[in-house]
């Protein structure tokens, strides 16, 4: 058992959830409310890592974050190192990556509240924020949670992104699912299925906690 | 006028508006017409949650909105109780819930001890622990009507009230507006396409086609001239 990239792939998870959630609250938000005109597009861009190979999105990634780029420039002066090949370049591609897991679901669960109910908030006297705090937010907790299990249980199977990303660095890119890979690689079979049921077990008990809690949030609904 | 509520309001596009009335205080208005006259769009309107192009709106000698001096009152300042269509209750939310929401500038002893009190006003005793999905359509607006008042509001609106429930619950209702209108002077502004419910219930008719408020004055005196546009309308 891979330990160290057990720590790691919990770690990556757990991180890009907790940027993931304010994200997903805002932009799913306003998604569900704007006019915009371009939202279509703004969409399509969201929902392409969905639909790309890993490998696409991980190639434009190694490409945009690399040290000849103005992002791996700009990183390398502010906090030197290079953000490719790090902990903190798999962070980014992994947020990237599950922008669409974590939005779509709070999107539609603020979509399904309907205008009448934020209209009858501000008859109620409610400002923006206490509507979205009170009213809003209560209402479309169990679709944002969803979403965050969702990216989280995404994160920890991530593979070829966080492979061109990352390499597999041991303690610092190397997460589970590479490990398991290396493993299987040289033909170490039991390793690689004791770590597959840690994984599976760990997303599996992440995702059914996320359906009771949303079955017990909207009783009443 | 000092008291009571008025409105005018005009647009081309894209909901083409040319609404004027008066509602004084004490008066029940029903504002009348076929579906897409704009009646809802109104009630939108003095609530504070449309703005059309041009309009002014006046309530007991305060301006909520007046385009051409740019002035618009939000509807969170306007205090005006909206009983929407949908009741729009917080699904999240019990009765009591429901209505202490609209009472939040209230201490929390306050606030539930005026929301039972409301609850008992639409003889809704003992269910304040419900959630909307556990109370019958009938209860919901009573519940959703609790809500409007609970701000002491300065005018009362309806959103079709009468239409999608049944007849006991519809007569209840008539009832609960008599009362309400017995014990309060606020204006009371309530949407129907039902002829009938204006005529029980309304001190005079706004006839609305096309966004024009075509026709108004006193209920019996509208419905007994055959000569009228809503006699015409209603005749087909």
């Amino acid at each position: 058992m891979d330990w160290q990239a057990l720590h790691l792939s919990l770690l990556l998870g757990l991180l890009t959830i907790a940027i993931l959630l304010p994200v997903a609250i805002v932009v799913g938000r306003w998604l569900a409310t704007t006019h915009l005109r371009g939202r279509a597009v703004i969409e399509a861009v969201l929902t392409l890592p969905l639909v790309l190979p890993p490998t696409v999105i991980g190639f434009y990634l190694l490409v945009g974050m690399g040290p000849d780029s103005p992002i791996g420039r700009a990183w390398t002066a502010l906090f030197g190192g290079a953000l490719v090949f790090s902990f903190e370049g798999i962070l980014v591609a992994s947020v990237l990556v599950n922008l669409p897991f974590a939005i779509q679901p709070a999107q539609r669960a603020f979509e399904s509240i309907g205008q009448d109910l934020r209209d009858a908030a501000a008859t109620c006297g409610h400002s923006l924020w206490r509507t979205i705090w009170r009213i809003e937010l209560p209402l479309a907790w169990p679709g944002i949670v969803t979403g965050v299990v969702l990216a989280f249980a995404h994160t920890l199977g991530e593979f070829g992104v966080v492979l061109m990303v990352g390499g597999s660095i041991p303690g610092e890119t190397r997460t589970l699912a590479l490990s398991i890979y290396d493993r299987v690689q040289a033909f170490d079979n039991p390793a690689a299925a004791r770590m597959a049921a840690v994984l599976m077990a760990i997303s599996l008990v992440a995702v059914t906690a996320s359906f009771v809690l949303s079955r017990r949030t909207n009783r009443h609904g | 006028m000092a008291e009571g509520l008025s409105i005018h309001l005009h647009q081309d596009g894209p909901i083409a508006l040319a609404v004027d009335f008066e509602v004084t205080a004490g008066e029940t208005l029903a504002l009348v017409g076929p579906s897409g006259a704009g009646k809802t769009t109104v009630l939108k309107a003095i609530a504070g949650l449309y703005q059309p192009a041009k309009g002014c709106i006046v309530c007991d000698g305060k301006v909520w909105l007046d385009r051409d001096l740019g002035t618009h009152v939000p509807a969170q300042a306007r205090r005006v109780g909206l009983v929407f269509q949908s009741y729009a209750l917080f699904p999240h939310k019990t009765a009591l819930g429901n209505i202490a929401e609209a009472m939040l500038e209230y201490p929390r002893a306050e606030r539930e001890a005026r929301a039972t009190a409301l609850l008992e006003r639409v003889h809704l005793e003992g269910l304040g622990a419900r959630f909307p999905a556990e109370l019958s359509g009938g209860q919901q607006q009573r519940v959703a009507l609790a809500r409007a008042l609970a701000r002491d509001p300065h005018v009362l609106l309806l959103d079709e009230p009468f239409s999608a429930v049944d007849q006991p619950t519809r007569r209840a209702l008539h009832a609960l507006l008599a009362e309400i209108r017995a014990s309060s002077a606020m204006p009371i502004i309530f949407v129907s396409h039902d002829i009938e419910d204006a005529a029980h219930s309304a001190d005079r008719i706004c006839f609305l086609q096309n966004g024009v408020s075509v026709e108004q004055g006193a209920t019996r005196a509208i419905l007994d001239d055959p000569g009228s546009a809503l006699a015409r309308w209603l005749n087909g």
